[in-house]
């Protein structure tokens, strides 16, 4: 997608700010994963996180989702201070995220593991579920449905009733991002859903992404390597160096930006070197 | 009698109404969507096929004007071509995995004006050939998903707006608009690809359609409310014979699978009452059986193997006209009860009372496992320019050698020369704009030439053996069909590719290129070792099993037409060397010319030849290799008296 179809998609008016994340630091040992870094991501728009291995994207998405509490500094959701919630609480908060070690239930068919991504919406008590009576039985359809729609839009119908082992890698990542839209997120955190994917699949799932960004509303961060993708689907692109924030901006200033490019391609001079 | 009799059912859009009037509430067609089987009755089909034609005429769609839809099978769809002819104009469905350079030729050449895709990737396709599409207006998207984008394109709308649009206009104006329409007018121009050239329109009518459907319907004892699965291509003929043509005349209900990937499994949850394959689906469908039943327990296998041997004799039997002895009849209804229906079941064939194969051969031991199972597989035969569909094997006669009886209403004749030639109800109107071509393809009393020679059995049966321009003579002047004797060859499972030789030769002569993965096998059982697909060719023991397979396939050959002589390509046909076209046809003249040595030792009467090769590898370097290779003669037939039977 170009840069002008995307500006004119969304209109010019600046958005507003969901998610504030402000000068969080993460140390592990000696070792500082993340180091005051700050960052604001627009609401409806996707935002990527790039940076070369070990820069601390992965560590700042989980800071965002609750699995790692930051030493220093807050992340405040829509104003709402989320620094020292648990990842359950944060989930229900409509923070989704899928990991970068794919994370599913191997031995539950890809419908299964889609229902389960739904239990924060699911009301009914164990009596009830388990009867398959009155309002649990309704409820059970109802899930059904958002979850067929998934599998719909994820263009997952002849695996529906597959065990996710026997899938392959990057349909199993597929069946990931389906996982974390059953959670009807307004947030999607994506920790490098391409990954090990060959170009066509990147394809395909970048569509998603968009789709899932521009039909259903909901704003993206994304950590991702390939940068043909990253520059091609973002509306901002945040850079991370050895936990620190060297740049931001929209895909064109970021490439344009000669911190980044140092970080990337080393030293100018050798980059022409090569 | 015929629903063309009257005016008030002659048309398609026509008997759509009557079907809304007559049973507006049994389902008229289905479609899986979110995992649930969706149904539409016949009242809803009017409904959603009149809001949006009348939306389209609100868009200025006006008669003689076309209509595509490109797309997977889905209701709007069907709903869009019924649409447009209700108000007189015609339908051109095209592939929906057509290449660009294919759709602006079609398009343009059809003077397509508005086209209705399934959704945002058929949309994309059409968009980046918009400046290329002078005739188009508008462009009309099924599945609203990915298209928030698209609205900056004023051409562009969406199904449920054209409906709403239609749905403000006056009802009235459908019937009114469907009545001008008549038995004689186009329904629809079936765009088909030959070998050479552009694809060529063929303009079929209302007639053509409705006679087609009516004759199969009688010929095949369809009943009203049949489930057909519709999962062909729309843009095939076949499709609108059998969801539309057949769907509407007597009627069925078409069942559109979820998606391509899902078709499988669809299948065997609806369970269709009759169902149209392809050879390739079949032969698909036994590898999955043969797969299943390695994996199965010992036990199981065991059961199976069993039972399989069984149907396999009681079929042979039957097709021999022989009686089944006692306890096989037993064994199979046993069999039937604990084997085939679970199988049939399993491939969704379990109410299928009838099946159908078609388009190319299907090997006869194929054919024969599934009618063994109780699966009543039978052989169809077809051209677009037939509306699909000539002839059909009835129940009892089923065999794979034939293509069946010419269908009610439908006669055939076999020319000067071979050719198979049609004519009834069902012959076309003509190509599109080409009726230089349309001259060339009817005779002058207006039979349908269709280019396959063949002929009609004692039975009564078609029977086709060749393309017409392939066929040659031997040299007594016997017509000699290379691609007959070459298929039935190649059903032996030893035999990979064939050539055939006898074009005013005084014999059939034919080079062979064994199967390396079952020869392999094979050799390997009998201890034989062997180092490469060119030593495992010059085996003794190899040679003496391909004239033993070519011996057994001669028996089904008519006397000139077996082959004498043989011999074992020590390569594969390969289409790097460019034997073969990378679609796996042989090319005949070139193979010829290049094995001219071996030709000329054939009918030399030598029992060697020295045949010097250039190989190209993959890197593409070239090498030659020069050896020599044994001839071998097949033993005259010893079985004469079988084929008699």
């Amino acid at each position: 997608m170009t840069e002008a179809s995307v500006s004119s998609a969304r209109g010019a008016p600046a958005a507003k700010i969901v998610l504030d994340i402000a000068d969080v630091s993460k140390k592990f040992g000696g070792v500082t994963a993340v180091e005051n870094v700050a960052m604001t991501v627009p609401e409806g728009r996707i935002l990527s996180v790039i940076g070369p291995n070990g820069a601390g994207k992965t560590s700042l998405l989980n800071m965002i989702s609750g699995f790692y509490k930051p030493d220093t500094g807050s992340i405040r959701l829509r104003g709402d201070d989320i620094t020292s919630k648990r990842p359950s609480e944060i989930a229900a908060l409509g923070i989704a995220r899928t990991f970068q070690n794919i994370a599913l239930f191997s031995g539950l068919t890809v419908l299964d593991n889609l229902m389960l991504g739904r239990h924060v919406h699911m009301k009914s008590g164990v009596l009830a579920s388990a009867l398959y009576w009155g309002w649990a039985r309704k409820e059970e359809i109802a899930h059904r449905q958002r979850c067929e729609e998934i599998i719909e839009f994820l263009k997952l119908q002849d695996l529906r009733k597959q065990q996710t082992a026997a899938l392959a890698y990057g349909l199993r990542k597929r069946v990931e991002l389906g996982r974390a839209l059953a959670l009807e997120p307004k947030i999607l955190l994506l920790d490098e859903p391409m990954g090990g994917m060959n170009q066509e699949e990147k394809e395909d799932m970048a569509r998603f992404i968009l789709d899932v960004n521009q039909e259903r509303g909901v704003t993206v961060v994304l950590i991702e390597h390939d940068m043909g993708v990253v520059m091609d689907i973002s509306d901002q692109v945040v850079v991370l160096d050895r936990g620190r924030r060297i740049g931001g901006g929209t895909p064109d200033e970021v490439q344009r930006d000669p911190r980044v490019i140092q970080a990337y391609l080393g030293t100018s001079k050798g980059a022409a070197a090569a | 009698m015929s629903v063309l009799r009257s005016k008030d059912t002659d048309t398609l859009p026509k008997l759509m109404l009557r079907n809304a009037r007559e049973r507006a509430d049994e389902p008229a067609l289905r479609e899986k969507n979110l995992g649930i089987w969706r149904t539409y009755s016949w009242a809803q089909y009017l409904e959603e096929t009149r809001a949006f034609a009348l939306g389209l005429k609100a868009l200025g769609f006006a008669r003689g004007e076309k209509l595509t839809v490109v797309g997977d099978n889905r209701p709007r769809l069907y709903f869009a071509q019924i649409a447009a002819q209700a108000l007189g104009g015609y339908s051109v469905p095209v592939y929906q995995d057509s290449i660009a350079s294919e759709l602006v030729y079609v398009l343009n050449h059809a003077e397509v004006s508005v086209v209705v895709a399934e959704d945002q990737e058929q949309v994309d396709k059409i968009l980046s050939l918009r400046e290329r599409l002078p005739k188009l207006r508008w462009l009309i998207y099924d599945d609203p998903r990915g298209m928030g984008a698209y609205r900056k394109h004023d051409f562009i709308r969406s199904f449920a707006e054209v409906q709403e649009a239609g749905r403000a206009a006056d009802a009235a104006m459908f019937a009114a608009e469907a009545a001008k329409g008549s038995a004689d007018d186009l329904a629809m121009i079936a765009y088909t690809s030959g070998t050479t050239g552009n694809p060529k329109g063929v303009m079929l009518s209302h007639r053509n359609m409705i006679s087609v459907a009516e004759s199969f319907a009688a010929a095949e004892g369809v009943r009203i409310g049949d489930n057909w699965l519709s999962y062909l291509p729309m843009a095939w003929v076949g499709d609108t014979t059998f969801t539309v043509g057949v769907g509407l005349v007597v009627p069925i209900v078409g069942n559109c699978p979820e998606n391509p990937e899902t078709v499988q499994r669809d299948l065997r949850e609806l369970g269709p009452d009759a169902l149209l394959a392809p050879p390739r689906i079949w032969e698909n469908m036994l590898t999955t059986m043969q797969v299943k039943s390695g994996d199965a327990t010992p036990l199981k296998r065991w059961v199976y193997e069993r039972f399989r041997g069984l149907a396999e004799r009681v079929e042979l039997a039957r097709s021999e006209g022989r009686p089944v002895p006692f306890m096989d009849r037993l064994g199979y209804a046993l069999g039937t009860f604990f084997v085939y229906g679970p199988v049939r079941d399993q491939l969704g064939l379990r109410n299928a009372r009838t099946c159908y194969t078609g388009g190319a051969p299907l090997g006869p031991d194929n054919f024969r496992f599934f009618r063994s199972f109780g699966v009543n597989l039978k052989q169809v035969y077809g051209a677009t320019e037939a509306s699909a569909l000539i002839a059909v094997q009835p129940d009892a006669e089923a065999n794979p050698n034939t293509v069946g009886r010419t269908l009610p209403g439908v006669a055939v004749r076999v020319a000067e020369g071979g050719e198979v030639q049609v004519s009834g109800d069902n012959i076309f109107k003509g190509y599109f704009k080409q009726d230089d071509v349309t001259r060339d393809t009817l005779t002058d009393d207006g039979w349908l030439r269709t280019g396959d020679a063949g002929f009609v059995d004692k039975q009564g049966h078609v029977v086709i053996i060749d393309r017409a321009k392939d066929v040659g003579k031997l040299a007594d002047g016997t017509p000699f069909a290379p691609q007959f004797v070459e298929n039935k060859l190649k059903f032996s499972p030893f035999i990979r590719e064939v050539v055939a030789f006898g074009d005013q030769r005084p014999f059939v002569a034919a080079m062979i290129a064994i199967d390396i993965s079952t020869v392999g096998n094979w050799a390997e059982k009998r201890g034989l070792a062997y180092t490469s697909f060119m030593d495992l060719s010059r085996k003794p023991e190899v040679a003496r099993l391909a004239i033993e397979e070519v011996a057994k396939a001669n028996r089904g050959l008519p006397d000139a037409a077996r082959v004498r002589r043989l011999l074992l390509l020590n390569k594969e046909l390969d289409a790097d060397d460019a034997e073969m076209t990378r679609t796996r046809k042989v090319r005949r003249r070139f193979v010829a010319e290049k094995y001219a040595a071996v030709i000329d030792a054939f009918y030399g009467g030598k029992s060697s030849v020295d045949v010097t090769l250039e190989i190209t590898f993959e890197d593409g370097r070239k090498s030659t290799i020069t050896q020599t290779i044994a001839i071998h003669d097949v033993p005259a037939a010893d079985a004469s008296g079988r084929q008699a039977a």
